[in-house]
């Protein structure tokens, strides 16, 4: 299949959603799960999700349930996860990560990261006030995962912290590490400075698969009440 | 891989006296990210001299010239714990508000039979190895890694 092929069999609402599902998930994603999540019959999920896997965008595994093993355990499980490979259509062809490559280096190479840094903040940050300025009563929270999923990190809650499935500069990120970690946490902190979210901060917290930044409450800081003057001093 | 395991050496020019202000938090920072390296399993071996925090007293080449060497098990290990070790990531962020850009090779592997644990002369001839011959397989780079050397067969008894 060519890559205008792949990417077009997204091009039906419930089975985007369905792929949108399974590549949020950390997890091999069953077809009742699926199914479930997204609100429809078990076996229109299944057509859809083979579908997908045909075209090479979700990968399938098998596991038993509950473990068990030998004759009479049962069917094991098909499960379904995001594919790890990058399709890409773009036209007029364009190829921005080829130049992107060539300026990481160039930074890498020249020491400029604090000035990456900076100009990364200042990005981050006009995303997070046109954010803030298009809702401006909204928790800090719902913005900036709204603000997150619409820039492509797939945000999705783990305990009391925000993490993002997805590393937008991916193939990036893997040839120059800190360079561009360092660069997402500044667009993410700019985000947050931006979006006036004072009640959350970024950190960087790598975990296999996921992006390296994950956000949190931020520690309050509990300022000491002002005491009056003692009458008798 | 079983007969080899990767040596790794770091070297930088430091911006300012390790007691100064502006090295205050990676001075901080040496010891909790050499105790998550000691909670790796893939870490055979760190360089550490006793004076400072893991290797930060010694000055083979010069007052601001810092090094970092240490042995893993496989290039895997190293690369998960440089780059996908939250607390190590976040240092390697903020380096350059501790250390000079360097215009050659700062950072060389290479392999080493396993249980060696390699001298900083080793070290530091491997790093002007890769300075002076770009990465070979017996000096190289993440971004242009050598395998191990191949086993020599067994011989039968």
């Amino acid at each position: 299949m060519n890559e205008i092929s792949i990417v077009a069999v997204l091009d039906d609402p419930v089975r985007r959603r369905l792929y949108e599902y399974v590549a949020l998930q950390p997890h091999g994603v069953s077809r009742n799960e699926a199914a479930q999540a997204v609100g429809i019959q078990r076996t229109l999920a299944a057509f859809h999700l083979d579908r997908l896997a045909e075209a090479g965008l979700v990968s399938v595994s098998f596991r038993r349930p509950d473990g068990r093993t030998g004759p009479g355990a049962g069917r094991p499980a098909k499960l379904y996860q995001r594919a790890t490979t990058e399709h890409e259509v773009s036209v007029p062809p364009r190829d921005y990560r080829r130049a992107a490559e060539l300026l990481a280096e160039v930074v890498d190479v020249t020491g400029a990261e604090p000035q990456l840094q900076r100009s990364a903040r200042s990005r981050g940050a006009a995303a997070g006030r046109t954010a803030r300025w298009q809702a401006p009563g909204e928790g800090d929270r719902e913005l900036v995962e709204r603000e997150l999923a619409a820039q492509g990190y797939q945000p999705y809650r783990d305990g009391a912290d925000t993490r993002l499935r997805n590393c937008p500069f991916h193939v990036l990120a893997d040839r120059y590490p800190p360079l561009i970690c360092g660069m997402n946490l500044a667009l993410l902190e700019g985000l947050l400075t931006g979006a006036a979210a004072a009640t959350l901060e970024a950190r960087l917290d790598p975990r296999p698969g996921d992006c390296c930044v994950a956000l949190r409450e931020a520690v309050p800081v509990v300022l000491p009440e002002a005491v009056p003057p003692s009458k008798t001093n | 891989m079983a007969g080899y395991h990767l040596a790794q050496l770091n070297v930088g020019l430091v911006r300012a006296p390790t007691d100064s202000p502006q090295l205050a938090d990676f001075m901080a920072g040496i010891d909790p990210v050499n105790a998550a390296a000691d909670d790796t399993p893939g870490l055979v071996w760190r360089l550490q001299d006793g004076d400072g925090p893991g290797a930060t007293a010694l000055r083979p080449r010069g007052p601001d010239f810092m090094v970092n060497m240490s042995v893993w098990e496989s290039l895997e290990a190293l690369r998960d714990f440089v780059y996908r070790n939250g607390p190590h990531l976040d240092f390697m962020r903020r380096r350059r508000e501790w250390f000079h850009r360097m215009g050659e090779q700062h950072l060389v592997l290479w392999w080493v039979p396993a249980g060696h644990i390699p001298g900083l002369d080793e070290a530091l001839s491997r790093l002007d190895l890769i300075r002076s011959d770009g990465p070979t397989p017996l000096a190289f780079t993440f971004h242009e890694p050598y395998p191990a050397p191949a086993e020599p067969a067994a011989r039968r008894g």
